[in-house]
């Protein structure tokens, strides 16, 4: 068993609206199991736009992914939910939680979906993970009863409920004040060595950056430092 | 993908926009409603209008019609053969609008599983004497208790007992227009000159009104043996054999048979009244046409709150499919959604289009020509109901289904960038 768990391979990027521009050049690289990687680099360089194809979302581009093995190219829109559901926790910079359902239901959801334990499995498992995440207590609130940092959590609990085989975060701190920005990197920390959660997180935060195990940094669409 | 989680998700974005659910629900009751009751109510028009015909007509009449003798003497006659004949010495003879054997047939008629019932008839054309004028009329005699049972006899009998006509010798029941003529009251006696001259008196025992005034100047009852002695005849006349039948729709078909097999006129309902067939059915295709634009309008409604929602919902839409929810989930749960709203206001509809056309059913309605009718005519017929449901469903999947697919289509990047 390799322990890389998601390998790109000469991925790029077009943009054809309003002039063509190419965002990724041919972008290469691998993340193993268990890593904390940050991606860091300037305003406009092509970071966002990466994560999204990797994430599965965006899949018009060249090249090729391979997410736990397996190649994500040319396969059908309904395959990719799937692995999403299944492989990938996503953490947005603002929050994006469901405000027609309660903050449990909303971490429940995605494990619904899958449908791999019943529901009272995945209310179980929903409460532990918020329990990991200290935001237990809200549990039957609604979402917009809750701070900024209490919202951050919850999704990060929702990314957490399959058992993914990697968090993928787009400036999951970049809506936060220091203390949450902290608050929600110790989880990170946290979830990277004590559960051994891999991590693909794009921050701008050169301090948060600095603290995890691998940073890459991006510049013009090619990868600079890895 | 598990059926209750689509549910779930379903009903949590219904009730989260709860107030905006009900408009869209309400357009579709309101449609449904207004299609139920508007059906009913023009079916029962209708049908009240084609009672007035169709109550009374026989469905088919066996008569005998004064025809040219179809062969001459010379014709018979082997010399002139291939000769063009123009000697017509032969006149129609005068018994001919008689039918024969007429008993028998009509046993052989009430022993045919079809037919509903039979009900025997003389027509007379006679003068009512007023002062010195006469005024022409038709007298008819019938059977009046078959008459009653068939045709609903007594219904159209306004004043007066309908069984009187039975059971009182030389009795008449005066049409309402005839007897405002003659200043005939009941129970007065009145003079009508027969075609051949004779004079007669009549007791008045009733009025009848059919609520064609036309027929009621004209026309008046008597009992068979009251016209039997009326024409100077013997107790088989008879000119008329009416018969109802268990099926109108077989009248066609059955008439051709009776023609055949008594060598008799038969004339069904529908050829005799064609153009009443006709402005039925147009009525009722109107009707069905404003009810289907009711409803089609109310699917626009849904269309248009689904898109509007769709459009609120998209960060929603776009978070479902980031964690895993394909393009046909999130179809599924729109469709839902719609077929929720035309379910729910379908059977609101139909609820309340019951009650307003029960309501209707309430309203006073009397006419001078439709003495029968007290309250506005409605028609309960389920299959307006089978309709509204099938279609408050059609039209919510096929709002739902643009929506729907929209929603299904949107790319998740797109959104989460735009932020
Ligand atoms: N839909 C689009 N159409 C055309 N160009 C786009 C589109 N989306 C992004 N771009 C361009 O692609 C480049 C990379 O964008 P991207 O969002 O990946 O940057 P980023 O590294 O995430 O920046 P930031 O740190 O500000 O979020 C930018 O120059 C941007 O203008
Ligand atoms: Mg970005």
């Amino acid at each position: 068993m390799s322990d890389i768990i998601l390998e790109a391979k000469k991925i790029t990027k077009y943009f054809h609206d309003p002039l063509t521009v190419q965002v990724l050049k041919e972008i290469s690289f691998s993340i193993n199991r268990s890593e904390f990687v940050s991606v860091i680099g300037k305003s406009g360089c092509g970071k966002s736009t990466l994560l999204y194809i990797l994430s599965t979302m965006d899949t018009d581009y060249e090249g090729e992914l391979f997410i736990d093995g397996m190649a994500m190219r040319n396969r059908k829109e309904a395959e990719l939910a799937k692995v999403r559901n299944e492989k990938i926790g996503f953490v947005f910079q603002f929050h994006y939680l469901l405000n027609e359902f309660s903050v449990l239901k909303n971490v429940m959801l995605p494990g619904l979906k899958l449908g791999k334990y019943s529901e009272k499995e995945v209310e179980h498992r929903a409460m532990e993970k918020l329990k990991i995440l200290g935001i237990d207590n809200e549990a039957l609130k609604n979402p917009n009863q809750l701070s900024g940092g209490q919202k951050q959590r919850v999704a990060i609990a929702r990314a957490l409920i399959n058992d993914p085989l990697i968090i993928m975060g787009d400036e999951p701190t970049g809506n936060l004040d220091k203390k949450n920005s902290e608050i929600v990197f110790n989880i990170f920390q946290e979830l990277a060595s004590e559960y051994h959660q891999s991590l693909l997180i794009v921050t701008h935060d050169n301090e948060f950056a600095a603290k995890t195990k691998r940073i890459i940094e991006m510049e013009d669409g090619n990868i600079i430092r890895m | 993908m598990n059926v209750k989680l689509i549910v779930d998700v379903s009903r949590s974005l219904l009730l989260a926009r709860w107030k905006q659910t009900l408009v869209a629900a309400i357009g579709v009751t309101f449609g449904i409603t207004m299609f139920i009751t508007l059906l009913s109510f023009m079916s029962g028009l209708n049908d009240m209008l084609d009672g007035l015909i169709l109550n009374r007509t026989p469905h088919i009449r066996l008569y005998n019609e004064i025809q040219a003798s179809e062969q001459q003497p010379v014709d018979l006659y082997p010399a002139y053969k291939k000769h063009h004949n123009f000697v017509r010495s032969i006149k129609p003879k005068d018994e001919l609008l008689q039918i024969h054997n007429s008993a028998p047939i009509i046993d052989a008629l009430k022993k045919d599983s079809r037919v509903f019932g039979v009900a025997p008839k003389i027509t007379a054309q006679v003068f009512y004497n007023v002062g010195s004028i006469d005024l022409t009329g038709v007298i008819n005699g019938i059977d009046v208790e078959e008459e009653n049972r068939l045709f609903f006899f007594s219904t159209y009998v306004t004043s007066g007992n309908y069984i009187d006509l039975k059971n009182t010798p030389n009795s008449i029941v005066l049409g309402k227009g005839a007897a405002e003529k003659m200043m005939a009251a009941i129970g007065d006696i009145i003079q009508v000159t027969t075609s051949k001259g004779e004079r007669f008196q009549l007791k008045v025992v009733g009025y009848f009104q059919s609520g064609i005034s036309e027929i009621d100047k004209v026309q008046s009852y008597a009992n068979l043996n009251t016209a039997q002695k009326l024409l100077g005849e013997s107790t088989g006349y008879i000119t008329d054999i009416q018969v109802k039948l268990n099926d109108i729709l077989q009248a066609p078909n059955m008439a051709k048979e009776y023609h055949d097999k008594f060598n008799i006129e038969a004339i069904d309902i529908q050829t005799a009244n064609s153009q009443f067939e006709t402005g039925s059915s147009v009525r009722t295709l109107i009707s069905y046409a404003v009810g289907v634009t009711l409803l089609i309008v109310a699917g626009f409604g849904i269309y248009n709150i689904l898109n509007m929602m769709i459009y609120e919902k998209m960060d929603s839409i776009a978070i479902l499919k980031a964690t895993g929810f394909s393009g046909s989930d999130v179809n599924k749960i729109f469709i839902t959604i719609a077929l929720s709203i035309g379910i729910f206001g379908g059977a609101l509809g139909l609820l309340f289009g019951f009650g307003l056309s029960a309501l209707i059913d309430q309203i006073p309605f009397n006419t001078a020509s439709l003495p029968t009718v007290k309250t506005y005519p409605i028609n309960y017929n389920p299959r307006f109901y089978m309709i509204g449901g099938i279609f408050s469903l059609v039209t919510t999947y096929m709002a739902g289904y643009f929506p729907s697919r929209k929603a299904s289509k949107i790319d998740p990047v797109v959104i989460i960038r735009g932020k």
